[in-house]
């Protein structure tokens, strides 16, 4: 694949900014500093359709949401203000973590109902088209949410109507402790594509290169006016389903080992150092800066006010 | 003014706004055939059966600014668009802590006298009340059934219009001209003194003619429609019942956590009422059962006309005995 290599180390540098986001979001929830849930990203960093995006178009993301906020070009200080509860946080504090939205730079929310998401950026879509302008729309899910109502029913009319639709399913193999393997009578979501005439395409959802090539094809696609592309990355997540501890993992030591072997950063930095894009001293450069951008992310929360309580009755409705 | 019927009052109410804005479209598995003539395919979408999708899919056009009206038909129907409605549209505002407004209109029909039996026969409004985050209305008359519309349209926020099935066809005047009428405000459809009757839709007219018969005893009954559900007209109901110091509420509704309850409890908790208040709030709603089929077991489980009279008689009571009538 042929991305001028700033654009490839900027790639790494937002998975690695992911990682690392997600590792702290992990230890502060366990220290007590986030309430709640927190859903981690690790493991599944490389499915980067966002950088195959242009301004103006949009995404809607799941409970497993902060990486596409990150690839989106969401705020970090204003992401974890938000998971620390504070009045700076993306929703003033009343979304937490399986709630983020940045509607000014296109993400419509992550959302705490599995599937939720999907109908509400197919309309985002169906805007697109009326604007004509030549914009997109993203939904990402997981293979638990495609075997989900609004999956089907949204697949049907954005194929019916041309919209121009991608829909991601980001396939980790499992629905909280419930394999896919049990839930779906077909391996491959995206067969289903052929149900409803779309293209349907299977790629390694850590290999970030090949998930944008695949992007890039349903991006020209879907502003060409040919209509919505269905894509399932094949991934897998490393924690457990939620940060939240004593729920059951039925995934085996083995199995999550073979994943980590895969990783998606380490794959892509080396590919990058086999192109001698990318020597150590960058890559110790860039872990130096993406960790002072978390801490300052952290400081940033930390210093933030909580929310005044009367603010709860606050954006009840809109003027 | 002329006379126009509830469901041409609707049609002509979206028509209108249709014209004046751009960015309002329609959904509908069938939509009137006059929208999509005048509107084209684009505007006015004759959509898959999917609910549930399309309840979704007019939040996110919404929030990516355009208007639209995704009508349900039968409320029946909303039932499986209910995560859209309760955990996206009621919330996306709020819990996103106001990013985006998100200007839809949905429409729904409610109620029975229709012999279409239990699914479609029903008016599960208070489900929707309960939910924070959304307005809503239920409209008596033509006209005030399109100015609400008109409001709704207008609104920055999810609105719920539900429309009396048993009305659609019933005709009454409609003003000339733009007009709308402002959600939140209840109309005193008849004035009296002795007793309070709040009612919505059918109930409204059913109430007007138990106060025509019960004006021939000498009992002067006041005839208060909310018409907006939510926010409810809190002080137009305060103040009838403390002119009156009665009330009756009915509703097409089982009276179970229904709107009849909440007016009892807007009334009862307001010190200033409940110190005028005579006699126990009396409620007449639909018997708590599915709506049954045949039209004899139907007609038995909806209140009407004979059950207000009796429920305004009951509060009466004393004062009755009093006159020795
Ligand atoms: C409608 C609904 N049912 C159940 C849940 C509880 N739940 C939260 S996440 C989850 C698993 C989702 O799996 P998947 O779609 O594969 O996403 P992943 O967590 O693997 O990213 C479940 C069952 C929910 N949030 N919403
Ligand atoms: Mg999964």
């Amino acid at each position: 694949m042929n991305l001028p290599p700033d654009k490839q180390r900027e790639m790494l540098r937002q998975m690695l900014t992911i990682r690392c986001f997600e590792e702290r979001a992990s230890a502060d929830y366990h220290a007590g500093k986030i309430y709640g849930v927190v859903h981690c990203y690790i493991g599944e960093e490389a499915v980067g359709v966002c950088s195959a995006l242009e301004q103006g178009d949009q995404i809607i993301s799941t409970h497993r949401g902060h990486g596409h906020c990150i690839a989106k070009g969401a705020d970090l200080k204003r992401m974890m203000a938000e998971l620390y509860g504070r009045q700076t946080g993306y929703c003033k504090g009343k979304g937490g973590s399986m709630h983020i939205a940045d509607f000014g730079i296109g993400m419509l929310g992550a959302n705490g109902i599995v599937a939720g998401g999907i109908s509400i950026v197919t309309g985002a879509g169906l805007a697109a088209q009326m604007d004509g302008k030549g914009r997109v729309a993203v939904s990402f899910f997981g293979d638990g949410a495609s075997n989900a109502g609004p999956f089907h029913e949204c697949l049907n009319i954005a194929a019916t109507w041309k919209l121009p639709m991608l829909y991601i399913c980001e396939n980790n193999m499992y629905a909280a402790q419930t394999s896919a393997a049990e839930t779906h009578a077909m391996p491959d979501v995206a067969g289903r594509a052929a149900g409803y005439g779309i293209p349907g395409v299977v790629v390694d959802g850590n290999d970030i290169f090949a998930i944008h090539q695949a992007a890039a094809r349903a991006i020209a696609r879907a502003r060409a006016g040919e209509g919505p592309t269905l894509i399932e990355c094949k991934t897998f997540r490393w924690r457990a389903h939620t940060e939240r501890i004593g729920q059951p993992d039925f995934r085996t030591e083995e199995e999550i080992e073979t994943w980590k072997r895969r990783d998606p950063i380490a794959r892509l930095r080396g590919q990058l150092e086999a192109q001698g894009a990318l020597t150590d001293a960058d890559w110790q450069a860039m872990n130096k800066e993406v960790s002072a951008t978390i801490g300052d992310a952290v400081a940033f929360a930390e210093a933030s006010p909580f929310p005044a309580p009367e603010q709860a009755l606050e954006d009840m409705y809109a003027a | 003014m002329r006379e126009l019927t509830y469901a041409q009052a609707g049609v002509e109410a979206v028509a209108e706004e249709m014209r004046n804005d751009q960015r309002i479209f329609y959904m509908s598995t069938d939509p009137a055939v006059s929208l999509m003539k005048e509107f084209g395919n684009k505007r006015v979408r004759a959509t898959p059966i999917a609910e549930g999708a399309l309840t979704g899919i007019a939040i996110g056009a919404a929030g990516s600014g355009y208007r639209p009206i995704m009508d349900w038909r039968q409320v029946t129907f909303s039932f499986v668009a209910m995560d859209q409605i309760v955990n996206q549209a009621a919330k996306i505002h709020y819990m996103f802590g106001g990013q985006r407004t998100f200007p839809v209109l949905y429409r729904a029909n409610v109620g029975g006298g229709t012999r279409l039996a239990a699914q479609h026969c029903q008016c599960p409004y208070s489900m929707f009340m309960n939910l924070s985050g959304l307005k809503m209305f239920l409209p008596s008359t033509p006209g005030d059934l399109k100015g609400l519309l008109k409001t709704a349209i207008r609104d920055n926020n999810p609105v719920i219009s539900f429309e009396s099935n048993r009305l659609l066809t019933t005709k009454g005047p409609v003003p000339d001209g733009d007009y709308a009428i402002p959600l939140g405000v209840a109309d005193i459809k008849r004035t009296g003194s002795d007793v309070t009757v709040v009612a919505v839709a059918w109930l409204v007219h059913e109430a007007l003619a138990a106060a025509e018969e019960l004006a021939k005893d000498g009992i002067s009954v006041e005839v208060v429609d909310p018409r907006t559900l939510v926010p409810l007209d809190h002080a137009a109901i305060r103040a009838s019942v403390q002119k009156t110091g009665r009330l009756v509420v009915a509703d097409e509704a089982g009276p179970t956590a229904g709107f009849s309850a909440e007016v009892a409890a807007v009334v009862t908790e307001d010190p200033a009422t409940f110190a005028r208040l005579k006699a126990p709030v009396k409620r007449v709603c639909a018997l708590n059962v599915p709506i049954p089929y045949s039209p004899v077991l139907e007609d038995h489980v909806f209140p009407d006309r004979k059950r207000i009279i009796a429920g305004v008689r009951e509060v009466l009571q004393g004062r009755l005995s009093d006159k020795a009538v």
